[in-house]
């Protein structure tokens, strides 16, 4: 049985619609990317699950947590939740910790409201914690503030608050997206043993489907409020149907590949105020005929497991270039 | 955090002197205090005589000199008035302005800071309309309207409320009250825009993702956070309660620091407005001091910058 | 041949102000650093944040003064800044960064911004800057229509089109881009960096490419430099350095690159952060986090050597009998 199940999730913001009926199950211990450029929904669909979205958004369909119906739960059940049997982490880690609140004592305050601990118990926990997500001198740390630490350091912060409330479910908002390249390296290996140590499942938001296919077993694409393709991620990336996920991988360069012409998809995400008719990426789609601007393609199972929402799939994709590795011939 | 706290006193020593300097000068160029203090019919010898006796014949700059060195010894001076020193003369004022503006900046904290907060809790909501609204009003009313609104209103229609004097704690009512109102719109106006702004901050978010129940989102870390902006305009507050309220003391002939103000100054008593003139600047300097050092314990950031700057 | 551009030992040297009486500390954000570029060519610039690589586009441009050491530009000293020389030179070399949104005048409409270098250079007559707008936004991928819009009317990647349009106004011969593609989502990234590569091949223009994004100067450059803390740690063609790096920052710098579509096992996760320039470790910079550092490494500062054709690093370890790097 699934963990989490969504049913038709919609969140409309001032009358505008910008999540357009989301299904997605998350079944326990496993991980799911959720893939797509800004503004595609795909931070909404969490924050819109826990109830983090401000009191202007509204929020239609269903959400369950092992048969729990959240969507529309009393806030006191909602808070028991967060934490406890989903955590989520974010983007900007130094903004997302309390400027004013010492590190410690925001590691002991998930302490106290999932597991009861308190005092030293708690202290000692928390410490443990720092230690476990590579807080250098964690007891030494434990009362400073979060500007003492750098942007890597907050997130590995932000990650052991997060393990506080033992989740059963972490959400990772971009969580390396605004981190320098070696250290977003240490964030994905972290993130990858704290799964490996904790068994919880994982969803990784994140418009890196490099990073993305690191932590994750399975994949979903967004594109303009929907879910357009979905599958194990090897599936999608050697062969993805869909002419977004096609075009996304065809966008991003590549270390392992030569120095050839980037094929970007062309023209824009369009607003959601004022949506395309019938399917939504078909003003940017290259196979897109007169039929798919005027009906909107539902996501339907394929034969080989995966979902997809297209009506002129792309074909066959063609042979990835051979995988160059790079580091076996590095100086050693 | 010693060498930040001695640069701020000695920022503060030079702010109360060149206030002190601005005083004395425009206070000699702006009238002859024999002239006024001794009326238009006395007699040149008379004047002048004064003039011997207070040593307003000397040149300005030996003036000022002597000025700052008995100021030194911790001599204010006396009245040209009363023959009494300047400086008890101000203090016996004191408590009877701080029985106004302390009740006063009660209210103002009381009533202006759990508005705004309210209000910024329930953004768009009747309540916070009725907030930004009846803040506007209060502190764009100028005290003397809503002092003779007050007046209108609960002394001459209602009767429950005397206009004037001090007499017991039911005449303190009505020009607390008028104080207030101005620092109430003020302070709701400033806690609602913090604690917005606070809110919308990406660390509230991830406390509530964190499972923290609302009420200790709000008390436990949006609160702390908007606090810093407010204390600037409540220190500002506290740096103003001995300045008391010259305009309000005197529609309810309340015999404050603010009255002794306006009568000293109209008397040319050149040591008496000096004297008032050091200790409203120096409350001012002082709360402005405390507000600094206070910071420094509220965002820890900043103890951290202005101690490298 | 002679480059276009030539940086010999360039320094840039900050003040920071640690407390009222403390004597001020002094960064080098850019410590002795060489390069050149040709016409035509694209110099990729990688590095953390902290390497310096910024501060080096903008010393290379003579915004930033140097501390030391001087930029030739066409085999001429880069006249000082602020002077008349320098700014008629400024026309020749344009800088393209981030963040378009605050690169622009959101009063202005676009086609007025793209216009006013032409004004202010004296470029071309006031009957026919019209005409050369048109011909820019044409150029960079703008519609017509497009012309009185306000920034903000935009989207983010037609925005960086404007900010490269009102570079490319000036015909400058060199480009240097800082994080141009950074703000901007995949899709459009692409569309980006392909008309950069466009305009390139269309004037020969020389570029400056300064990126965090591996991927995209992997695409972009023909020579990449790498940075560590001032420092060129590594410089070789776009092939050598991705396929074969050598110094062992490059190394762990290329593997972190997740690589779409794979689980990578053998990856090299560096310890530690990269090191505040105000507090510069001894020797080589990068040995507290270099996972096969040496005693000596921790002692002396390696020199950037030629180690093969074309190619150079700044390694101990690397360090044989080859002969120094001439620029």
């Amino acid at each position: 049985m699934s963990f989490v199940k969504m049913r038709d999730l919609r969140v409309a913001f001032d009358g505008t619609q910008v999540l357009h009926g989301i299904d997605l199950d998350v079944a326990k211990g496993e991980a799911v990317g959720l893939v797509g450029e800004s503004g595609c929904g795909k931070s909404v669909t969490w924050l819109a699950a826990l109830g983090l979205l401000p009191g202007k958004a509204r929020v239609t369909g269903s959400v369950t947590l092992e048969g729990q119906e959240l969507c529309g739960a009393s806030r006191a059940a909602l808070e028991r939740v967060r934490g406890g049997r989903i955590a989520m982490i974010f983007q900007d880690p130094s903004s997302s910790l309390n400027p004013v609140v010492r590190v410690g004592r925001q590691i002991t305050e998930a302490l106290r409201i999932h597991r009861a601990l308190e005092g030293d118990t708690a202290r000692n926990e928390a410490i443990r914690l720092m230690d476990m997500v590579g807080i250098p001198d964690a007891r030494g740390r434990f009362n400073t503030y979060p500007h003492e630490f750098s942007g890597g350091q907050c997130q590995r912060l932000m990650i052991a608050m997060a393990l506080a409330g033992e989740p059963d479910l972490l959400i990772a908002d971009e969580p390396t997206t605004a981190l320098d390249a070696t250290i977003q390296a240490q964030i994905l290996d972290l993130l990858g043993t704290v799964r490996d140590e904790t068994g919880m499942a994982m969803v990784f938001i994140s418009h890196d489907l490099g990073a993305v296919s690191h932590i994750c077993e399975r994949i979903c694409v967004m594109y303009a409020g929907r879910i357009v393709e979905e599958g194990p991620v090897q599936l999608l990336f050697d062969d993805p149907h869909h002419p977004y996920t096609r075009g996304l991988f065809d966008a991003i360069p590549r270390l392992d590949g030569g120095r050839g012409r980037l094929v970007p998809i062309h023209g824009t995400v369009p607003d959601p105020k004022n949506l395309p008719q019938g399917c939504t990426f078909s003003p940017r789609c290259p196979r897109a005929t007169g039929f798919c601007r005027d009906n909107l393609p539902l996501l339907n199972p394929q034969p080989d497991g995966r979902q997809l929402s297209c009506i002129h799939p792309v074909p066959v994709y063609g042979q990835r270039p051979q995988v160059l590795d790079c580091r076996g011939s590095a100086a050693a | 955090m010693l060498s930040f706290v001695l640069s701020r006193l000695l920022r503060a020593f030079i702010t109360v002197l060149l206030v002190m300097t601005f005083a004395f000068c425009v206070l000699r160029l702006s009238g002859d205090p024999a002239q006024i203090l001794l009326g238009p019919d006395a007699p040149q010898e008379a004047i002048d005589a004064f003039r011997e006796r207070w040593g307003l014949n000397d040149p300005i700059l030996v003036q000022y000199w002597a000025y700052l060195r008995s100021l030194l010894s911790l001599d204010f001076g006396m009245s040209m008035r009363d023959k009494s020193p300047a400086l008890q003369l101000v203090l016996e004022r004191i408590p009877t302005t701080l029985q106004l503006t302390v009740p006063a900046l009660i209210l103002k904290i009381g009533i202006g800071i759990p508005a705004g907060v309210y209000a910024a809790l329930h953004r768009e909501s009747v309540a916070d309309r009725g907030v930004i609204m009846l803040a506007v009003l209060g502190f764009t009313m100028p005290s003397f309207v809503i002092g003779l609104l007050l007046v209108l209103i609960f002394s001459v229609t209602l009767g429950w409320l005397p206009s004037g004097g001090q007499d017991g704690w039911i005449h303190g009512i009505l020009p607390t009250l008028t104080m207030s109102i101005g620092g109430v719109g003020i302070l709701a106006r400033f806690s609602r825009s913090a604690m917005i702004e606070v809110l919308g901050q990406p660390y509230i978010r991830a406390a509530s993702a964190k499972g923290v129940s609302w009420r200790d989102v709000v008390w436990k870390h949006a609160l702390p956070n908007a606090s810093v902006p407010i204390v600037t305009i409540v220190g500002f507050m506290i740096g103003s309660l001995i300045a008391g309220a010259v305009v309000v003391e005197t529609i309810f002939a309340w015999p404050g620091i603010g009255r002794l103000l306006v009568v000293s100054v109209a008397n040319r008593d050149l040591a008496v407005v000096q004297c008032l003139l050091l200790v409203i600047a120096g409350t001012m300097v002082l709360a402005n001091l405390a507000v600094d050092i206070l910071y420094g314990w509220l965002d820890p950031r900043l103890s951290r910058k202005s101690g490298v700057h | 041949m002679t480059a276009l551009l030539e940086a010999a030992d360039l320094v840039r040297v900050y003040e920071v102000q640690r407390g009222l009486l403390a004597k001020p500390a002094f960064v080098r954000a850019v410590d002795g650093v060489s390069l050149a570029v040709s016409a035509g060519e694209t110099l990729g610039i990688v590095g953390e944040s902290g390497s310096g690589k910024s501060t080096l586009g903008r010393v290379l441009l003579g915004i930033d003064p140097a501390a030391g050491g001087q930029v030739l530009f066409s085999g001429k000293p880069m006249p000082a800044r602020g002077t008349p020389e320098w700014r008629k030179l400024r026309a020749q070399m344009q800088l393209v960064f981030q963040d378009p949104l605050a690169a622009l005048d959101r009063r202005l409409p676009i086609a007025e911004q793209i216009g006013e270098p032409l004004i202010i250079h004296g470029l071309v007559a006031k009957a026919d800057v019209k005409d050369r707008v048109s011909e820019l936004m044409a150029a960079v991928g703008l519609r017509r229509d497009q012309a009185e819009r306000y920034p903000h009317e935009l989207s983010g990647g037609q925005r960086q089109r404007v900010v490269i349009a009102r570079a490319l106004a000036t015909e400058p011969k060199l480009l240097v881009c800082d994080e141009p593609v950074s703000a901007l989502d995949v899709s459009i990234q692409a569309q980006v960096v392909n008309l950069l590569r466009d305009l390139q091949d269309r004037h020969g223009l020389a570029m400056v490419f300064i990126s965090h994004d591996l991927k995209v100067v992997r695409n972009i450059a023909d020579r990449v430099a790498v940075m560590y803390l001032g420092r060129i740690v590594e410089e070789a063609s776009s092939e050598d350095i991705f396929v074969k790096p050598l110094h062992p920052y490059t190394q762990a710098l290329v593997s972190s690159v997740p690589v779409p579509g794979r689980r990578l096992k053998s990856r090299i996760i560096l310890q530690g952060e990269p090191p505040n320039p105000a507090k510069r470790p001894s020797g080589c910079a990068f040995h507290p986090r270099c996972p096969m550092a040496q005693p000596p490494c921790r002692t002396s500062i390696p020199a950037l050597r030629t180690l093969e054709s074309k190619r150079a690093a700044a390694c101990l370890l690397l360090d044989r009998s080859e002969v120094p790097l001439v620029t």
